[in-house]
Formats: C-alpha cells, sequence, structure tokens
C-alpha cells in the first residue's frame, strides 16, 4: 500500500551530497504521508456505508468521548494558571477586570487549539500509531490486501474522520473549560465581579479569533492522522519498531503542529 | 497456474530470489521447503503481490501479477487465499466476524447468507464453539485454524499457506495437516504450503520444492523426494531425522 522502495542513501564520501540524500529520503517520506492521508479524505463519502459506519462512529467515539477527562483537567487547569500569571500583573495597574478578555482571547486563538492538539497527538495519534505498526508487524495490514480491502478506506479514514471531526468540537470544549478555569481565579483571587468577568469575555471573544482557531484545530486533526497513520503503517522490526513509530508519532506531531500553527498564525494576525 | 519466471528479488542490493523458476500445476499442492532465508516466505509472498520483484514475471493463470494495479491487482488477489504464519487475524474482532469480514467487505450478500457461510466453515475447521471468542483468548492451533477459515470462505483458486505448522505442538500440527489435506480433497484448490515441517511436507503434498540460496534446487513428488541424492536435500531430511523409507516406517503418515 506504501511504496517498499523507500529512498535509500547511498554510500557517500561527501558530507555534502549525504545531506542532500537525506533531504531527499526526508522529501519522499513527507510526500507519502501526505498522499495517504488526502486519499483518505477523498474517501470520505464511503464513511455513510454499511460496512465502515461502524468504525467511523467508534473512531469519532474513542477521539471525543474518551479524550473529554484528560481534556477537561488540562484545560480548567490551563485556564487557572494562566488567569493568575496574567491576573498579578493587571493588578499591578487595576486592570484585572480584563482578565477574562485576556484568556479568552488567548484560548480562541492560540492555547485552545494548540493545547487540544497536543493532548489528542499524545493520546489519540500515539495510540492510533501504535495499534497499526502492531497491525502491520503482525502481517494485519498485508491480510486486509490480500482480501482486497483497502486499508486506507478501512483503517486510516475512520480515523481522519474521528480527528477532524472531534478535534474543532473539543477545542469548543476546552475553550469553555479554561475560560470557566479562568473565571474561576478571577473570582475568588482577583475580586472580579462575575458578571464583569463575563462581560469582558463577551467583549474581546471575535469571530475571527473562533473560526481562526477551529480552523488550527481541524488542520492539526489532520497532522496528527497523517503522522500517526504513516508511522504505524511502516513500521519494521516487531515490538521495537511499534515503540519507535509510537514515540515519533508524538515526537513529529508536536513538531509539525508547533511549525503549522505558527504558520497559520502569520497568514491571519501576521 | 502459477508460474514463476526467472524471479529475481533483492533487499538494499542483497539477492534474496536468485532466478527462480516455478510452476505450479492447476489443483496440485506443492511445499516449498528449505532452511532460513532460503527464500520461501518470500516467495509466497510474491504471488499476491505483497513483496515487487527486481525483476522476472510471475504469472497467475497466464497474466502477469508484476502488471497489475488498482482494480486489477484486486481482482487477481481475490483468486487468492492466505494462511499467514500468526493468522493475521484482526485482533478486535471476534473469530465469527473475522471470517466473515471478507463477505462483508467485496460481497453484496445478505446478513443471513453470511452467516450461513462462516457456520458452514467454522464447522469444517471445528471452530464453531470458539466464534464469538476474540483471537487474543484462543489457542495458537485454533487461531491457525480460523484464519484458514477465513481464507477458504471466499472459495478461492489458489490457497497460500506460510508455515501452518510452526509454533505448534505435533499433535496439533497434524490435525492442521489433515485439515489442509481435507480442504484441498474437498475444495479442489491449488495450494501451495510454505513449511520447515517435513512430516507435514511429504503427508499432504503432490509435489515439494526443495528451495537454497534463492533457487529451485529439486521439485519431485515426497517419495522420489525421500530417495534424492540432491546433498542440499539430503541435508535437510537428515536435519529432521527423515529416512528414505519414511512410508513404510510410518504408514499412518499416509492421509486418506
Amino acid at each position: 500500500m506504501i511504496n517498499q522502495n523507500t529512498y535509500e542513501c547511498p554510500e557517500c564520501c561527501s558530507m555534502f551530497a549525504r545531506w542532500g540524500h537525506s533531504g531527499l529520503a526526508f522529501c519522499q517520506l513527507v510526500g507519502q504521508a501526505v498522499i495517504l492521508n488526502m486519499r483518505a479524505l477523498m474517501m470520505f463519502p464511503q464513511m455513510f456505508r454499511k460496512q465502515s459506519r461502524p468504525e467511523v462512529a467508534y473512531q469519532l467515539f474513542f477521539t471525543g468521548i474518551r479524550s473529554l477527562p484528560v481534556l477537561s483537567v488540562v484545560a480548567l487547569f490551563n485556564g487557572m494558571i494562566f488567569a493568575i500569571q496574567t491576573g498579578i500583573e493587571l493588578q499591578k495597574y487595576g486592570q484585572e477586570v480584563n482578565v477574562g478578555g485576556a484568556v479568552t482571547v488567548v484560548m480562541l486563538r492560540e492555547m485552545g487549539p494548540f493545547m487540544t492538539a497536543l493532548i489528542i497527538a499524545a493520546s489519540v495519534g500515539a495510540s492510533i500509531g501504535a495499534q497499526l505498526g502492531t497491525m502491520t508487524v503482525s502481517e494485519e495490514i498485508s491480510a486486509l490486501e490480500i482480501m482486497s480491502i483497502d486499508p486506507v478506506r478501512f483503517l486510516v479514514m475512520p480515523r481522519l474522520v474521528g480527528l477532524m471531526v472531534m478535534m474543532p468540537l473539543l477545542t469548543i470544549y476546552s475553550n469553555i473549560l479554561s475560560i470557566a478555569g479562568g473565571a474561576i481565579i478571577a473570582i475568588t483571587q482577583l475580586g472580579v465581579e462575575l458578571q464583569a468577568y463575563l462581560d469582558n469575555v463577551v467583549i474581546y471573544a471575535g469571530n475571527k479569533d473562533l473560526y481562526t482557531g477551529l480552523f488550527k484545530a481541524t488542520v492539526f486533526g489532520f497532522i496528527i492522522n497523517m503522522v500517526a497513520c504513516h508511522q504505524g503503517l511502516t513500521t519494521k522490526g516487531g515490538a521495537v519498531g511499534v515503540g519507535k513509530a509510537t514515540r515519533s508519532t508524538v515526537v513529529v506531531s508536536f513538531l509539525v503542529i508547533l511549525v503549522t500553527g505558527f504558520i497559520i498564525t502569520k497568514i491571519f494576525y501576521g | 497456474m502459477i508460474n514463476f519466471k526467472n524471479v529475481v528479488k533483492e533487499f538494499s542490493g542483497k539477492p534474496v530470489l536468485r532466478g527462480m523458476n516455478l510452476n505450479v500445476a492447476k489443483g496440485e499442492t506443492i511445499s516449498l521447503v528449505g532452511t532460513s532465508g532460503a527464500g520461501k516466505s518470500v516467495t509466497l509472498k510474491h504471488m499476491v503481490r505483497l513483496l515487487e520483484a527486481t525483476s522476472g514475471e510471475i504469472l497467475i493463470d497466464g497474466e502477469n501479477i508484476l502488471d497489475k494495479d488498482g482494480p486489477e491487482l484486486a481482482r487477481m488477489r481475490e483468486k487468492f487465499g492466505y494462511l499467514f504464519q500468526g493468522a493475521a487475524l484482526l485482533q478486535w474482532m471476534s473469530v465469527f466476524e473475522n471470517v466473515a469480514l471478507p463477505l462483508r467487505e467485496n460481497t453484496k450478500l445478505s446478513d443471513k447468507e453470511i452467516e450461513e457461510k462462516v457456520v458452514s466453515v467454522l464447522e469444517k475447521v471445528d471452530l464453531l464453539a470458539a466464534a464469538e471468542k476474540l483471537p487474543a483468548n484462543i489457542s495458537g492451533g485454533m487461531q491457525k485454524r480460523a484464519g484458514l477459515a477465513r481464507a477458504v470462505v471466499t472459495e478461492p483458486l489458489i490457497l497460500l499457506y506460510d508455515e501452518p505448522t510452526s509454533g505448534l505442538d505435533p499433535v496439533t500440527s497434524r490435525t492442521i495437516d489433515q485439515l489442509i489435506h481435507d480442504l484441498q480433497r474437498d475444495l479442489g484448490v491449488t495450494s501451495v504450503v510454505v513449511t520447515h515441517d517435513m512430516i507435514s511436507a511429504l503427508t499432504i503434498s503432490d509435489r515439494i520444492a526443495m528451495l537454497h540460496q534463492g533457487r529451485v534446487s529439486e521439485v519431485s513428488t515426497p517419495k522420489d523426494f525421500l530417495k534424492s541424492e540432491n546433498e542440499v536435500v539430503r541435508n535437510f531430511l537428515d536435519s529432521q531425522c527423515i529416512s528414505s523409507k519414511f512410508f513404510e516406517e510410518f504408514p499412518e503418515r499416509t492421509l486418506s
């Protein structure tokens, strides 16, 4: 399914030649991962097929509902931490009433989608990488191919649906909880009235910030699935290989999310 | 039915198949034997194009599978059933669901028709009682039988077995041999069996092919194989303490 004729660096003497060959190998890797996920994206209409519906529903449940406990704790405390840090500074200028606005803008634009993506990459992404990796080394993927079952339609597409649908919804949920966490600190530590905090939230919450954040979340969902499925489906070398694939899924996802997040911010706000 | 014409396969420049030539006739059972690294499993994987040959031709019913892609490759693969070394059952599905999977995905049969077919195949491999169990909760031998049921449920023309008895105790191994023999007799399929187990190869095969250093070193009937003067064959038989009078010494090994 994924081209096995991977680019191999020939034995060269020159350091520059080695860099060049490594660059080519990297380009092939990225190309494979993008094509794999684009194929899954093109198969979205098939999610309503009778055969696909149970797996799609399970992936929505697994990505969405199963992530809620950890996401709730992280989002709530993230909002509280941010409110304490900004509140203390704002208090020096008598502007602590604006803490609601600060929390809202930061969460909607950046921290909401970013934090959600990191948690989902570390939990769901790692799980996908490990599961597909294990299936690859135990020849379950080969078995699917021989049964003329396309692993992209059977495995990658449902996971992509789960991540691209659930990431924006989880981001909205984590934004709400973070703002609630900020409210707890504003009321109990900074002496801000709840109504004043909420008024401030409404004043600062812009549509553009919300849409940009949700767009980011959707793109991050795509990235997590792309990295996790590619790592899983190219796993080699038994249990050690599965471990490496899982680790690479988390590390590469974090890095790509960080860089992509910056690029999107630059496009919309730069 | 299956023709390998001068097939070469290299992994990172290292040759594994060095000009493999092999013909498998329709309806026959051929076993590929040889030491580890001789290229047995690699040969089997080339038949369904799980691996790409470096050069050569692999004809299935006269069509070169190496030229096929996409739907054409899928159509050619539908001729095959494949029993993997580790059975390769999907771990989150029950035995029943695993066996039903190719029918659900590739046919328009109703749920009732699928159930009837799966029950019939599970009865054949004596696994109906474990139909609702997950693969992790059944023994290695039962997993192989479930894998075999999944391989035959689509009524393929060719069955490929990758080490069907490896990791099993001798009694279970002979049960699997009998099962392979029964399926072969009842369904009349062409079978290719990769195995280290000479007892298995001698009892279920019409012909045995000895692979050595990426080539077929000898192909003959089990009786001729036992009498072979080929040094590679002799060493392999001696390593498993198989004498040239195997069938006279163990007449009960002949499957009916």
